[in-house]
């Protein structure tokens, strides 16, 4: 028996496809995802050098940034519209599969890789897009890239990629109820910063963790990149084969059962070591509400805003003073007190069914706030077809909200789902930078239910007091 | 890409830590399929004001750094999105060199696929350079053979980066020409991989 490993370790020496001394390992990508906005100039600089793409069937793409939520074949924006057009030319002149906007797998390209079954542990997974470390939920190797390295993976199939430093993020104990995985991350990114995973891998583990379903596990996840880390995985278990069990693009029948075993087995060894290890107690955490503009600006719902006074450097005064200028917010203001404009609840963070689910629970019987715009955008056009089975849709509109089609949408703004300037966004998505969701525009980033909850009320609250026991 | 080898040129500096690429160029100019003329968009928020009106309170709009090719700035520089459009209207602007304590890695990667240069240098070192370079107009030269960036009077650091890059980045090798000379061992290794 060799030395204990990581499943960061056992993944990364099974995909070493050339290693030479003072220089990166080549790695074989298994899954290369793409999407319209990062893969055009990838595709013009293979054709400028008469490149083919190495493995169309390992390459899968979707149309998601760009889509329009409503009006779905209108697509008033022509820059956008030739982006989405040049996508599809691309994929059929390179005979790349593609859930184009009128197919049935469509939807945002972190939420069908999993849904597909594309998505399998001990893979290495590569996107021209940052939450690319959404697919580590599975024990994947997942990770983001530039639109030269996917031109790189389209061409090779392979990146040279320097190994990784291991970072464990151990979650002590459990979530307490009405506190979610979104919570969770954000706890952790307020506590560690926005920084503290740059050049390493995260695993994540502990109780809290493989007590989380695979979608609040993709919640974790995706946001790893929030903290600096390219990518964040956990070791598969059952939850995860179970999740995997019967996925169009999964191993079936005996060959699953095959399968199974051999991701079980890249899960960490005992004993295996990091390079760094943090922890936080699951117990402690509250609903999370973020204040300023960036991710690691986060606080409970039951605190203050900060104030500059509490800024240990000169630097870290003129953020908070720049922040709480930016989010129009006073000093030690309450976070409840603050009141919303706008309610999203959407992005490749959290807009699975189950993210859906516990939305509508809250919002059942209960109206959005006068006042309040409130749109819900499912991840895929499979969860909206599996929430209108269920009825979720129904409960959505009654309260208020307006229930659209798959994709991006008010994450980024990128179609026509912006939040107007010095507007305030709850939302369930990834990033509070500066306008993010809309020039000028004012985002809180939220678990699902903490955004039905403030879209009833108008303002955050803590949404525990909405919790009704589990029969 | 065009090699770098050795950079003099006038400091810009930014002194603010953990600049996104959502702010080094907005979402809404991610539309463009070309690699070219995205500098017009660069920090174009922090720029300009909603009708495209210069914001004069912002440092990059003054004269004195109109010239500027190189960045200096605080930590975690380029964190956020993957977009390659950040190096891309960094590089279209002007900037040949950015300078910062710390990098996001995502951001690294692509401005050495295009022939950016990134320095780290400590918090220090890099705070000197933003304060010559906030008094008056101030150049600094950098040497990728030597690793050393230094101006004419007393300043001079050392810094690091990866053999590989830094290899890439003196050459301006086209990446993936490099690669497919090891084409034969991707195939044996996926032969070998569907036989298992």
């Amino acid at each position: 028996m060799g030395k204990p490993k990581t499943i960061i370790e056992k993944i990364w020496d099974q995909h070493v496809v050339h290693q030479e001394d003072g220089k990166p390992d080549l790695l074989y990508i298994d899954l290369h995802l793409v999407h319209e906005v990062t893969s055009p100039q990838a595709f013009e600089g293979l054709r400028l050098k008469d490149r083919q793409v190495r493995r169309p069937d390992r390459t899968y793409a979707t149309m998601d940034h760009n889509v329009p939520t409503i009006h779905r074949n209108v697509i008033k924006d022509e820059v956008s519209k030739t982006q989405m057009e040049t996508l599809k030319k691309n994929c059929e002149e390179f005979n790349i599969p593609l859930a184009d906007i009128d197919h049935p797998d469509q939807g945002i390209v972190h939420v069908i890789g999993p849904e597909l079954g594309l998505t399998q542990p001990g893979k290495t997974i590569v996107c021209g897009d940052s939450h690319t470390s959404t697919h580590g939920a599975f024990g994947a190797l997942a990770f983001g890239i530039g639109t030269s390295e996917v031109e790189h993976v389209l061409a090779t199939q392979s990146l040279w990629q320097a190994r990784p430093k291991t970072l464990n993020v151990k979650v002590n104990g459990k979530l307490g109820t009405g506190v979610t995985a979104k919570d969770l991350i954000l706890a952790i990114i307020a506590k560690y910063g926005v920084r503290f995973g740059t050049g390493y891998v995260i695993e994540y583990t502990g109780e809290a963790i493989h007590s989380l379903s695979m979608e609040g596990r993709m919640t974790v996840c995706n946001m790893s990149i929030e903290a600096g880390a390219r990518a964040g995985l956990i070791s598969p278990d059952d939850t995860t084969v179970e999740f995997l069990r019967g996925k169009r693009h999964a191993p079936q029948g005996a060959d699953f059962e095959k399968a199974a075993a051999e991701w079980k087995a890249l899960a960490t060894d005992e004993g295996a070591t990091y390079d760094a290890t943090v922890e936080i107690n699951a117990d402690e955490i509250e609903p999370q509400v973020s204040w300023g503009t960036n991710p690691g600006m986060v606080i409970p719902v039951s605190a203050q805003v900060p104030s500059p006074d509490d800024a240990e450097t000169a630097n870290e005064k003129d953020a908070i003073n720049r922040a709480l200028e930016y989010m129009g917010l006073e000093a030690n203001q309450p976070i409840s007190s603050v009141h919303i404009d706008h309610v999203f609840i959407g992005s490749c963070t959290n807009s699975r069914l189950s993210d859906l689910r516990k939305a509508a629970d809250i919002l059942q019987g209960n109206k959005v706030a006068p006042n309040v715009k409130a749109i819900v955008v499912p991840g895929s056009h499979s969860v909206k077809v599996a929430a209108e089975q269920e009825g979720l849709d129904v409960i959505f509109k009654q309260a208020g909200f307006e229930w659209r089609d798959a994709g991006c949408s008010m994450c980024l703004a990128m179609n026509d789902d912006v939040v107007p300037e010095g507007e305030r966004c709850a939302s369930t998505s990834n990033r509070n930078f500066e306008g993010r969701q809309g020039t000028g525009a004012r985002t809180h980033l939220v678990s699902p239910e903490m955004a039905a909850a403030a879209a009833i009320e108008g303002h955050f609250v803590d949404v525990r007091k909405y919790s009704v026991p589990t029969a | 890409m065009e090699p770098i080898r050795t950079h003099k040129g006038i400091v810009y500096p930014l002194n603010r830590a953990n600049i996104d690429t959502d702010q080094i160029i907005p979402k809404q100019f991610l539309k463009r399929i070309s690699r070219q003329g995205f500098g017009q968009f660069l920090f174009y928020n922090w720029r300009f004001h909603n009708d495209g009106e210069p914001r004069k309170e912002f440092s990059l709009n003054d004269q004195k750094y109109k010239n500027a090719s190189i960045l200096v700035a605080g930590e975690n520089f380029g964190c956020g999105s993957s977009r390659e459009h950040a190096p891309w209207a960094l590089q279209d602007f002007g900037f040949k060199v950015i300078i910062a304590p710390s990098f996001a890695d995502i951001f690294y990667n692509n401005c050495t696929k295009n022939g950016i240069l990134p320095v780290r240098l400590t918090e220090e070192q890099t705070e000197k350079l933003i304060n010559n370079a906030e008094s008056s107009t101030y150049s600094i030269t950098v040497d990728l053979e030597n690793k050393v960036v230094y101006d004419s009077e007393d300043f001079k650091a050392t810094f690091d980066l990866p053999d590989y890059q830094r290899e890439m980045l003196l050459n301006g090798w086209d990446e993936i020409a490099v690669t497919l000379t090891h084409d034969d061992k991707i195939t044996q290794f996926e032969e070998q991989r569907i036989l298992k």
